[in-house]
């Protein structure tokens, strides 16, 4: 019998931690299904990050690191120069990447490693239980901005695929969005285009995927997807921001 | 090798080398940035690699990564660089990753001096970051000793998978003195099974997790019971500890790093007087020469512990004398280095005080 669909191989069999509605199982099983086909599992290190993705050393069927908040770019630097044939991307979310960890995530772009990043965008802390990200939009309520969030006490949101792209150490930077299946498979596309520019050895590669948090937005799932759609991509537009040849 | 004159810190830098090291992740900072200057000439040359990283963070994070792979890698800093490592040190502690880091102490606290300190001492000997954890502390007297003491950090820190500090005041790291570089070979050690270094699934090793989170209370109390036992066994097997004309010694100095070296020229000076004196230097910090303190302290009048801090190691050899003698402390700090005489004047006052 033909085989149709199946698990990737990259995807241990345990349950996800998840919450119901979360779009992080989706973009697991796309660097799943990305590292699958282009046969690199065996190399592939992964470093997961402290949020909720924290465990994802649990997940990813390939050595893994847990690596302190915000410093998964700096573990998976020291990992790649000591493997430079290795294959090593980190997962991060956008308090891990955006706040705590700028200045690892800045580094490595510029020093132009030859990392994969994946970056998880839902606006807000999850693990924590819904405070504040760099991420969160104005007006969007947190628990550590129970008005929402305001310019005079909060500043702005950050574009960080933007910020990264003005540098000449990446090779691919993109932002994609989970939220439906259109948007899913072009996601699909850009995490793999990302892993082919490190096998490649172009330099550092990032795709910043929009996510929801169904549990900590305080919505259901499928108002979470129609909520992303309509406001985050307009402060998060979607696309290519840089590429090399 | 041919004897040559070496500034300490290259002379740390080049023992590493020609210990295995080949990866070094650092950052500047007075008084150590010959370390990371060497390595990156150095390391090219070996095969290795070098990175000035953002931060003092991210350096030791580059370490954890590293170290990871199973590769012999380290980090140098000072002080208030180290209090920036203290993240990562933990980290690396819970994931049971070998590494060495060596702090060239400075003046403290906050951006303090650039001259030579020793007030890092409870930063080091208590573990330093977050949680139940201890590191071997070497603390060199001499250019030679650093540079045997570092080769021998790489050996510990592979055989109890845990970090190991090279603790020198400035001066070891900025003065230059003959030294011969030891033929190094390696103590037997474990093979490096637990590495990431990608993973076949044919069954010929588990998958490799780096990692220090225990989310199950039980399962991280396991882990520290684990860690115990592992701490029990290097107080056990590590401790290094030197002393000098402590046979008939009514005095007893306790002294470590270059303090020990200048208190030795005062304690032969007060022998010419006829004060029977002695030296006991700690050479690991930790462990810490407990034993070889409290028999001391049965035999001696008096000890005086001469450190360039406020007082710290003198805690603990408060603890070993246990009230077996009176202890007293001597200590000039911020970057000034007690001076011969002031430690005789110390040593003399203490005989004439009876």
């Amino acid at each position: 019998m033909a085989v149709v669909f199946e698990k990737p191989k990259m995807l241990a069999d345990v349950p996800l931690h998840y919450c119901p509605g979360c779009t992080h199982g989706i973009i697991h099983r796309l660097v799943a299904e990305a590292i699958d086909e282009l046969g690199v599992g065996e190399k592939t290190i992964g470093v997961a990050p402290v949020g909720c993705a924290v465990f994802a050393y649990n997940y990813f069927n390939c050595d893994m690191y847990e690596a302190a908040h915000g410093r998964a770019p700096a573990v998976a630097t020291g990992v790649k120069r000591c493997l430079p044939d290795n294959v090593v991307f980190t997962y991060q979310g956008d308090g891990d990447l955006a706040s705590i960890g700028t200045a690892e995530i800045v580094h490595a772009a510029t020093r132009g490693e030859k990392i994969t990043t994946i970056f998880v965008n839902n606006a807000i802390y999850g693990m924590t239980g819904g405070q504040m990200a760099p991420t969160t939009l104005l007006g969007q309520k947190a628990t550590t901005a129970p008005l929402g969030r305001s310019v005079e006490k909060n500043g702005y949101p950050v574009r960080m695929s933007e910020m990264l792209a003005t540098l000449d150490g990446p090779a691919y930077i993109a932002r994609v969005s989970v939220h439906d299946v259109k948007h899913i498979m072009e996601a699909k596309k850009a995490i793999k285009r990302a892993f082919e520019m490190q096998i490649a050895g172009k330099g550092f590669s990032l795709v910043e995927v929009l996510s929801t948090c169904p549990t900590n937005w305080g919505m259901s799932p499928a108002e979470a997807l129609k909520w992303l759609e309509e406001n985050m991509i307009p402060q998060y537009p979607l696309g290519v921001k840089k590429e090399v040849e | 090798m041919a004897r040559q004159m070496m500034k300490g810190n290259e002379a740390i830098a080049e023992a590493a080398v020609q210990a295995g090291c080949r990866y070094f992740f650092g950052y500047p900072i007075t008084p150590q940035n010959e370390i990371p200057e060497y390595m990156s000439a150095r390391l090219p040359e070996v095969g290795g690699a070098f990175i000035q990283a953002e931060s003092e963070v991210a350096a030791i994070n580059m370490v954890y990564g590293a170290a990871g792979t199973g590769a012999r890698c380290m980090t140098s800093s000072s002080s208030p660089g180290i209090s920036l490592k203290q993240e990562g040190i933990s980290y690396i502690v819970g994931a049971e990753l070998p590494c060495v880091i060596v702090n060239m102490m400075r003046g403290g606290p906050g951006l303090g001096s650039i001259q030579p300190a020793q007030s890092d001492y409870f930063q080091a000997t208590r573990g330093g970051g977050h949680g139940d954890y201890h590191m071997v502390v070497f603390a060199p007297a001499s250019v030679q000793e650093a540079v045997e003491l570092t080769q021998r950090a790489f050996d510990v820190a592979d055989q109890y998978r845990n970090p190991v500090m090279v603790l020198g005041d400035g001066i070891i790291g900025q003065m230059m003195e003959p030294v011969t570089m030891p033929d190094y070979k390696p103590r037997n050690l474990p093979e490096k099974t637990w590495a990431a270094t990608g993973w076949k699934n044919d069954g010929s090793r588990p998958r490799a997790v780096i990692n220090s989170l225990y989310i199950q209370a039980q399962d991280c109390e396991d882990m520290n019971k684990r860690l115990q036992k592992k701490y029990d066994e290097m107080a056990q097997n590590e401790l290094m500890v030197e002393t000098q004309m402590m046979e008939d010694a009514e005095y007893a100095i306790v002294a470590y790093g270059t303090t020990a070296r200048i208190a030795l020229t005062a304690i032969r000076q007060a022998r010419e007087q006829g004060v029977k004196a002695g030296l006991i230097r700690p050479i690991t910090l930790w462990p810490f020469p407990t034993e070889t303190i409290a028999k001391a302290a049965k035999q001696v009048k008096k000890m005086l512990t001469v450190e360039m801090s406020m007082g710290q190691m003198v805690e603990d050899v408060r603890a070993a004398a246990c009230g077996a003698c009176p202890v007293g402390f001597y200590g000039r700090t911020g970057g000034v280095i007690p001076g011969v005489r002031e430690i005789y004047n110390q040593i003399m006052s203490m005989k004439e005080a009876e």
